[in-house]
């Protein structure tokens, strides 16, 4: 997959997404919500816990297709997804954890660099179970990037890390953009994380949810330190006061 | 033993014969190879009987688990198995296959299928679909889904049928072999009971139990722990 300009990666359009209660109700999830993510761009969700971020997260993966509107993937685009929970396989290795994702996707490569490149090379052979949160994060991510994706799908993958971990998650996220062979869509309620890491930022809000403010940042990623995110984040709120945290 | 010998050695009667009598027998029976060949064929029927029911009823557990529709369907024969006397199964299984190896292992395999398909249909359930998520996202194929996703979560459910199984077919195949067979331990415990032969009684019971021991510490005992052995450790 290569990155000319307006292709589409990523066509979606939820008119609207219910789930029915425990109650038997039906509830509202999602309305009129749609979106497109071009090759190698990097759209961030932003909004509160419990708005539906990561049902869009699962609908754009394919894994809930109980929804009226319509979801486009190029068939070739391999799909990764970066879970808010690691769901790591706790009875293989850190190293089997990662290859085995790897043979499905029939990608070939070596393990030890991304092993290396999460600071996991000490953990390699141990059982997924024995990890700690932080690690099993990394886990994680290494996985998902192990297979080469076209397309990154991460849901919150930084929450509740300490910051040194975060950053250095947050700094691999920000090569992986830079390098522009794949899309990514991120869920977050981190409004500065959003704001450091992405191309496009849509802002979701209401019961059931859609769309109530996007936002392009036109400065480029390796330009934006701490200052420039900081005035971006004031910017969005005073033009969305209830938007993230 | 010692108790056993003094008991046997003060009532003197041959309803309870003391370890002497009895060693000496199985060291008879073995070189004269009666043992050993009455003890393979009760455990080849028990492997055969096993093989089939497990295998049967691990697929059959697992479409339970999955669809409520084949789980509706299934049910009411599942009960009815699962409560049938092995009496029932083992006569039935007789009178219309035949008085032949295939009944007997149809009998036994019958008997243990219900257990296993219980077990598996309720760690069918338990299956995460978190990991299914996850599998479904990265498109594992579906070798890889039942070695890495699937068959790790039975595991326990798998090892806990395993277990009970193999208790539930080392009784019944003992009546199998009783009521319809020319050799395996249950007939040479039929005809010695006939005889009142408590001396080979004994000696045959002592070598099954000595079988079954040795089963289940080189057998189960091993499968289960290298199935946990991604678990912590309890401190």
């Amino acid at each position: 997959m290569q990155t000319a300009g307006a292709e589409k990666l990523l066509e979606l359009r939820v008119d609207s997404k219910t789930y029915v209660s425990a109650a038997k109700r039906p509830v509202g999830v999602l309305r009129d919500f749609s979106f497109e993510l071009a090759a190698g761009s990097f759209a961030t969700l932003v909004g509160p816990s419990g708005c539906g971020k990561t049902t869009i997260l699962r609908i754009a993966a394919g894994l809930d297709r109980d929804f009226r509107g319509e979801r486009r993937v190029s068939p070739s685009a391999r799909i990764a997804m970066v879970f808010q929970e690691p769901r790591l396989l706790p009875w293989r290795s850190v190293e089997d954890n990662i290859r085995i994702a790897m043979h499905a996707a029939s990608v070939t490569g070596d393990i030890g660099e991304w092993l290396e490149r999460f600071d996991l090379a000490d953990q390699r052979h141990q059982y997924a179970g024995e990890l700690s949160l932080g690690q099993a994060r990394r886990v994680s991510m290494a996985r998902a990037m192990s297979v080469h994706p076209d397309l990154l799908l991460l849901d919150e993958p930084l929450v509740s890390l300490d910051e040194a971990v975060a950053a250095r998650l947050r700094g691999e996220l920000r090569d992986i953009a830079d390098s522009r062979k794949v899309s990514i869509l991120l869920a977050t309620h981190d409004l500065e994380e959003a704001a450091e890491l992405s191309d496009r930022l849509l802002f979701l809000a209401g019961k059931p949810a859609r769309i109530v403010l996007e936002k392009e940042l036109s400065i480029p990623r390796r330009q934006r330190d701490r200052k420039t995110v900081t005035a971006l984040v004031d910017e969005i709120r005073t033009q969305a006061p209830d938007a993230g945290n | 033993m010692v108790l056993w010998g003094v008991v046997a050695a003060a009532v003197h009667s041959p309803l309870l014969p003391g370890p002497a009598a009895v060693a000496e027998a199985l060291v008879r029976d073995t070189r004269s190879l009666a043992l050993p060949y009455h003890l393979a064929c009760t455990l080849l029927r028990v492997v055969a009987a096993f093989a089939i029911a497990f295998s049967l009823g691990m697929v059959a557990g697992f479409a339970m688990g999955k669809s409520s529709l084949v789980d509706r369907v299934g049910d009411p024969w599942l009960i009815i198995l699962l409560n049938l006397p092995a009496l029932v199964t083992i006569i039935l299984a007789y009178i219309w296959v035949g008085l032949n190896e295939a009944a007997a292992i149809a009998a036994v395999a019958l008997n243990k299928f219900p257990n296993v398909v219980v077990l598996t249909r309720e760690g069918t359930r338990a299956l995460s679909p978190e990991l299914e998520d996850v599998a479904d996202v990265f498109r594992l194929s579906w070798p890889a889904r039942i070695h890495h996703i699937v068959l790790p979560q039975l595991a326990p459910y798998l090892a806990a049928a395993f277990r009970s199984g193999i208790s539930i077919i080392w009784k019944i195949v003992l009546v199998v072999e009783l009521i319809g067979r020319p050799n395996g331990v249950g007939f040479v415990l039929g005809s010695a009971f006939s005889l009142f032969d408590m001396v080979t009684i004994f000696a045959y019971s002592f070598a099954f139990i000595a079988i079954m021991l040795a089963v289940e510490s080189l057998l189960v005992q091993p499968l289960e722990r290298n199935a946990n052995r991604w678990r912590r450790k309890a401190a």
